[in-house]
């Protein structure tokens, strides 16, 4: 009875299988792009520990795909953003993923905000053979393993943020450097960054100390840390990683000796950090201040705050707006939604959206572009806002990013 | 006044919950629901793909499913409080996972891998935590399983870490004679399906036999069983191991549907949601963990859809369900049939 | 630096690293206790109680932007929690006596998710930063290095609350009642104590303490709603480490715990967390029931 529906069902299906088996993600692609919208999904992590962070991200997505639609749209089709939380765990993002692509039929991706779930969208999208820009650091969505032709990488990876904050500090700083890294893939890919840009001002390597993820404390490790007195402590670790570990190495006086760095200096870490931040100086894909002297930079703000309330963009943020913008460029210069297209298009796009020049690179579609340097202040601030000054731009070059040869791209 | 001791149940062998709605006297129509439970539970789960809100999460669903069903054969049958779960849920997963990706077996064969990596997994817990009893055996199970969880977690070479094990991609599922398009999830539903339904019936089986009887018996009172004769150690073992094998098919099956694993898979949050899964739906009762899946799947799915404060009320829909509803969905619902003369 | 050494480590830095376990300890020892408590005397798994930790330290923190007075929050913070811990009991908890373990876990596993998801709402989702009161900021000189004075506060005033909790235990008649609770509660009913105050009081206590723990762990890590997660594990390592229900265990349990996490993150930083786990499997496969732990109402 009810097994041999079961069964006939499994039948059918196996049919119309042997048939497709091989053109199937042909066919996902042409379902979703006939007519209608053009749906953009958009996983972030609402909810969890980086609920903040993600707002922002959905903030300024919506600013891109509202300003596309008061241009006119695309052919008259309009775009839509679909927001799913992915609640920061790799498997709700799978989940959320099939169904923006098989029920939601959505035509581009764009979103993720931590490694494990951005190489989880990504796995799920380049089967099913849909673009997915992400706005997340990894180092790995790079390479051949887990690249695909329709994987494209907005954010700035650990390898150039770690590589431009090394080649700032080390020559200025001193060359004794200790390591305190979050012992997980991406705690890893920011210590090479750093360990490559160092070969080169000749730094030594006095402890290099991983801690596990999510430590509640890391009193434990400074004290060690501490007696070296090294010149520069390198902080590879993330979130709220950073902000108690920096919190900590300040209580533990290690800003007496030591010029604490990390590579990836948020925004919001920053705000929740307070003033223990003082004089730290890291990495960042954005700042707002930058429209002091960008003026891309400064169109992108003023619209934020008009839509905002007079808010600032933060830096994941800002990916938000530029990952989805990027996709939507692509749609135009491509003038078709057709996937292969807007591939190419994407490939070929040189652009400035928000913080000067930046194009993909074409082996793994890694976005050439600047990363700027900056230093945290709590003092002379001229609005709340006002958490960090900009020390430096390292500009957009392929130079800094690892060899197509080295990730395992044909040539 | 006098006050109920509370949670003394647990310390006295006597079973963890009030009167199960199963046992008692049971009306004709439920006497033959009874009987027919597997197909009952087929027929549900083939029509459910159609009323889940997307086929993804109907797979889902069908996979927690089998995880709390695993899961309720030791809590609910056998009345042993398991906090480590994940690690076999997460064992089956990766062994599905590993034997695919770096070693490219064919998927069913994969799915063989992943169970019997978890049923290695429980058999070697288990042999340590059988020792311990109550609340204890519940944080041995719980140490344990966080020391799986690491020991995975550093083996980044197999496991991928903190990333996740990606590239478990079968887009199709060559069996002899046809083709199958994992892509489709309609097909993909119904061949998970098939498995799980395979599943249930063993279950079903296993519950009926003379094991199913002892491991009731030990739930009811520990120290008779002994007395009757029973190894209630090894009973309890065999049945640790029995749970923990349908729970690795089941992560090998969630393996191949989300096409990677997390390493949360293995992290004791997991562990819980099998306990709230199995209390939601009703422990000990044979369809209460698909219940319980569907309802915390569709809750979490649907809230957090609306608010993104969803947390909120998931929580108070939690404090609810143990205030007012302690049998859980299908525990109640039995509850009230049989009341009804059912 | 002297050219003794250990192991390859100089032992001034071994003994600051025993500071610094202890100090670690010290938060380990006061959530421990009030889950070890509530475990012990009501077989009742407080799954909230990370989350009375987290709320502790927002009180706190919250009332400090207003008053600027450590001292009062440091009074407030475990006072609000021990309030809203008696609530709890009374309206939530106590309906679910004599329904079996299972009950008041999963009812404290969703207060604490309200709990959690109330705190986004009132503060947000980003933590509040907060360090050290002004008096207590700075490192003193140990003779063996440099070592921050807030944790050695710490380290004085856990073992002062310690203190006063194990008179007020062994010393009043309430603390006698508590104790006889632990062991029979039966016997404590027979003799015409009402035990459901004493379990009232018990889980405001814990909770109490969870709060306590939550302001005074504040200055090191700020504040964020996710902070009460992993102490939550935390506690229950030490719970089961020590003997559920002994307070002797907690604190013995707390101290060694944390001087495991500092000697782990000496020898194998990477290790740290999986350390206190791999110790709780220990001591439940040698003596299950805990260091201290005996056969009282848990049988």
């Amino acid at each position: 009875m009810t097994t041999g529906f079961d069964r006939r069902r499994l039948l059918q299906g196996s049919a119309a299988a042997s048939a497709l088996a091989l053109a199937a993600p042909a066919l996902v692609r042409s379902a979703a792009a006939q007519g209608g919208p053009i749906k953009i999904g958009f996983p972030v992590p609402l909810t969890g520990a980086f609920g903040a962070e993600a707002n922002d991200q959905v903030r300024a997505a919506q600013l891109a795909v509202r300003e596309f639609n008061e241009a006119g749209g695309f052919q008259g089709r309009q775009a839509e953003l679909l927001v799913r939380d992915d609640k920061i765990n790799p498997g709700e993002a799978a989940s959320r993923t099939l169904e923006l692509i098989e029920k939601d039929k959505v035509n581009f991706l764009v979103g993720g905000l931590s490694a494990a779930v951005t190489l989880s969208i990504n796995n799920v999208a380049r089967e099913r053979g849909v673009i997915y820009n992400s706005i997340s650091q990894s180092d790995a969505i790079n390479e051949a393993k887990d690249f695909g032709r329709f994987t494209f990488h907005e954010a700035l990876n650990p390898h150039m943020t770690a590589g431009a904050v090394g080649r700032y500090v080390f020559p200025k700083s001193g060359k004794r450097v200790a390591f305190l890294s979050a012992d997980y893939a991406y705690g890893h890919e920011m210590m090479r960054g750093f360990k490559r840009a160092g070969e080169a001002s000749g730094i030594e390597v006095v402890a290099d100390i991983r801690h596990p993820i999510g430590a509640s404390d890391y009193s434990a490790f400074l004290p060690r840390i501490a007696a070296l007195k090294p010149d520069v402590l390198c902080l590879c670790n993330f979130g709220r990683d950073q902000v108690v570990s920096i919190q900590q190495a300040t209580e533990f006086g290690l800003k007496r000796n030591t010029k604490l760095v990390a590579p990836v200096l948020l925004f919001t870490s920053r705000k929740a950090g307070g003033e223990a931040f003082d004089g730290v100086i890291g990495g960042t894909s954005y700042y707002w201040r930058l429209e002091d002297t960008v003026p891309s930079a400064k169109a992108f703000n003023d619209k934020f705050r008009a839509a905002y309330n007079g808010a600032v963009p933060s830096d994941y943020g800002a990916l938000g707006y530029a990952g989805v913008r990027s996709v939507l460029e692509g749609v135009k210069a491509a003038g078709s939604v057709e996937t292969d297209r807007v591939v190419a298009a994407m490939e070929g796009l040189k652009a400035d959206f928000y913080k000067g020049p930046q194009s993909f690179r074409k082996c793994d579609h890694q976005l050439v572009q600047s990363v700027l340097i900056v230093e945290s202040k709590s003092k002379g601030m001229k609005t709340p806002d006002d958490v960090f000054t900009i020390l430096g731009t390292e500009g957009p070059d392929e130079r800094f990013l690892r060899g197509c040869d080295e990730l395992g791209h044909k040539a | 006044m006098s006050a109920p001791v509370p949670g003394h149940a647990l310390a006295q062998g006597t079973p963890l919950a009030a009167p199960r709605p199963g046992s008692g006297r049971t009306g004709r129509w439920l006497a033959l629901a009874s009987r027919h439970r597997v197909a009952l539970t087929l027929a549900f789960l083939v029509v459910f793909p159609w009323v889940a809100p997307y086929q993804a999460l109907a797979v889902n669903i069908l996979v927690l499913g089998l995880y709390a069903l695993g899961f309720n054969l030791l809590f609910g049958y056998t009345g042993l409080l398991s906090f480590g779960h994940a690690a076999f849920l997460g064992g089956g997963a990766y062994g599905c996972g590993i034997a695919i990706v770096h070693y490219g077996l064919h998927p069913v064969l994969a799915l063989v891998a992943g169970t019997l990596l978890a049923t290695f997994i429980a058999a070697a817990m288990g042999v340590l935590a059988i020792r311990t009893r109550g609340i204890y055996f519940a944080m041995t199970t719980l140490a344990l399983s966080m020391c799986v969880y690491y020991a995975f977690y550093r083996a980044e070479a197999f496991t991928g870490g903190e990333n996740g094990l990606r590239g478990i991609n079968v887009p199709v599922l060559t069996l002899p004679g046809f083709l199958l398009d994992l892509l489709d999830p309609v097909v993909k539903y119904y061949a998970v399906l098939a498995v799980v339904g395979g599943a249930v019936w063993l279950f079903s089986r296993l519950l009926s036999s003379p094991f199913g009887a002892a491991l009731k018996a030990i739930r009811e009172n520990e120290g008779r069983a002994q007395a009757c004769g029973y190894d209630v150690r090894r009973m309890k073992l065999v049945a640790f191991v029995i749970s923990g094998a349908l729970c690795g098919l089941a992560g090998a099956l969630q393996a191949i549907h989300l096409s990677i694993v997390p390493i949360e898979t293995m992290h004791y949050a997991t562990s819980g949601q099998a306990v709230m899964m199995a209390l939601l739906g009703g422990m000990g009762t044979f369809f209460g963990p698909f219940i319980g899946a569907a309802t915390f799947s569709l809750l979490q799915d649907g809230l957090s859809t609306l608010t993104s404060h969803w947390q909120l009320f998931v929580g108070a829909i939690f404090i609810a369900f143990v205030l007012f509803l302690p049998l859980g969905i299908w525990g109640e619902v039995l509850a009230r049939l049989r009341r009804a003369g059912w | 630096m002297t050219d003794l050494s250990l192991g390859g480590f100089p032992l001034d830095l071994l003994a600051l690293q025993l500071v610094t376990g202890i100090a670690l300890g010290a938060i380990y020892v006061l959530v421990g206790i009030g889950l070890s408590l509530i475990f012990g005397l009501m077989n009742v798994v407080n799954f909230a109680h990370g989350a009375f930790f987290m709320v502790g330290a927002y009180v706190g923190v919250f009332l400090y932007g207003y008053t600027g007075s450590f001292w009062l929050s440091l009074v407030a913070a475990p006072l609000a929690m021990g309030l809203l811990g008696l609530a709890v009991e009374r309206v939530l908890v106590r309906p679910l006596y004599g329904r079996g373990i299972d009950d008041p876990l999963l009812l404290t596993f969703g207060l604490s998710y309200c709990m959690v998801e109330s705190v986004r709402i009132a503060f947000g989702l980003t933590g509040l930063p907060f360090g050290a009161p002004p008096d207590l900021r700075g490192a003193v000189d140990l003779g063996i290095g440099y070592f921050p004075l807030y944790r050695l506060f710490l380290i004085a005033f856990s073992l002062t609350v310690v203190g006063a909790l194990w008179l007020f235990i062994e010393r009043t008649s309430f603390g006698l009642v508590i104790r006889a609770g632990a062991r029979d509660p039966q016997i404590v009913q027979v003799l015409g104590i009402e035990i459901s105050k004493v379990w009232l009081a018990v889980f405001g206590l814990g909770c109490a303490l969870a709060g306590l723990a939550g302001i005074l762990a504040a200055p090191l890590q700020g504040v964020t709603p996710e902070m009460g997660i992993p102490v939550l594990a935390e506690a229950f390592v030490v719970t089961v480490v020590g003997g559920m229900g002994s307070l002797a265990g907690a604190v013995l349990a707390g101290l060694l715990v944390g001087i495991v996490v500092a000697m782990t993150s000496l020898v194998a930083p990477d290790m740290t967390k999986m350390a206190i786990f791999a110790l709780m499997a220990l001591v439940l496969l040698v003596r299950p029931r805990g260091l201290l732990g005996r056969a009282g109402a848990l049988g």
